[in-house]
């Protein structure tokens, strides 16, 4: 039986390396799909708890996220083609008109 | 032993290919490592007993969301773009801040305490298979989060449609 910490292990090193090409990736859509890795992350926790615990809820959880992240995906997507048609570049360093 | 050797097998692939995916220069070749990624994290769901998950892994995540990725890298012309520098300077400030949130998690498994147990366990859910399972708790008990999901999607195809499209002449 493979115990539970060994999820949650890897859960949280998916969930790291998706912070992490977050933080430094500078391709807009690479930034995009280390959420959804992270979102990713967060599925594999909740499916694991959901079956350690011997509850549905969790895989009612991870329906609702894949369907958000759905969601997302098609929002975000729209917003990257919009950006590009404007700035011709993924590149989020031209990106700089509301000097945040 | 042949379930620690499995997931094993599954850890250490799902870890190296999510570090491929965030370090590959060119987008097109991150999609394909990414699907690959989400098959083995559909495995690693039917090793759980979540078989209906699984599928919808599978057919949301590698077959529509990839998908559109896919269409938009293709659709954007980035040949200059991987030409030029891909990380942002101080990418150790940054991984210091990822490996302290790990660090943080990891370090808090210890004091978890399980909870008691429902009661869907794993011989439950076989008698009435996952599908029915998971379909009469979401009809009955999440009903009303499951139409709001509906209106989610409905809002996500209408904003798509209004940001993509090119600004009518007036």
């Amino acid at each position: 039986m493979v115990p539970l910490h060994w999820y949650l292990t890897l859960s949280a090193a998916v969930f790291m390396i998706g912070m992490f090409g977050f933080l430094t990736r500078r391709n807009i859509i690479i930034m995009f799909m280390s959420v959804e890795l992270m979102l990713n992350a967060v599925n594999i926790s909740l499916v694991s708890f959901s079956h350690y615990l011997q509850d549905l809820r969790g895989h009612i959880l991870v329906f609702f996220i894949i369907t958000v992240a759905a969601a997302e995906a098609a929002i975000g997507l729209a917003i990257i083609i919009a950006l590009f048609r404007n700035k011709q570049t993924a590149h989020v360093d031209e990106m700089n008109e509301m000097k945040g | 032993m042949l379930q620690q050797l499995f997931f094993g097998y599954y850890a250490f692939i799902i870890i190296g290919l999510s570090l491929i995916v965030v370090t590959r220069k060119n987008p097109g070749h991150s999609v394909m490592w990414m699907l690959l990624l989400f098959f083995h994290i559909a495995g690693l769901y039917l090793f759980l007993n979540a078989e209906f998950i699984a599928a919808i892994q599978v057919i949301v995540y590698a077959g529509a969301i990839l998908v559109l990725f896919l269409f938009v890298v293709l659709l954007l012309n980035l040949r200059e773009e991987i030409t030029l520098r891909q990380t942002v300077g101080s990418w150790p400030a940054a991984f210091f801040i990822s490996a302290l949130l790990f660090i943080a998690v990891t370090a808090a498994l210890g004091a978890y305490v399980q909870g008691p147990a429902g009661k869907y366990s794993i011989d439950a859910i076989r008698s009435e298979t996952h599908a029915k399972a998971l379909g009469k708790l979401l009809y009955t008990e999440y009903l009303f989060p499951f139409e709001i999901a509906s209106l989610i999607l409905l809002v996500a195809v209408v904003g798509a449609v209004v940001l993509a499209k090119r600004k009518l002449r007036s």
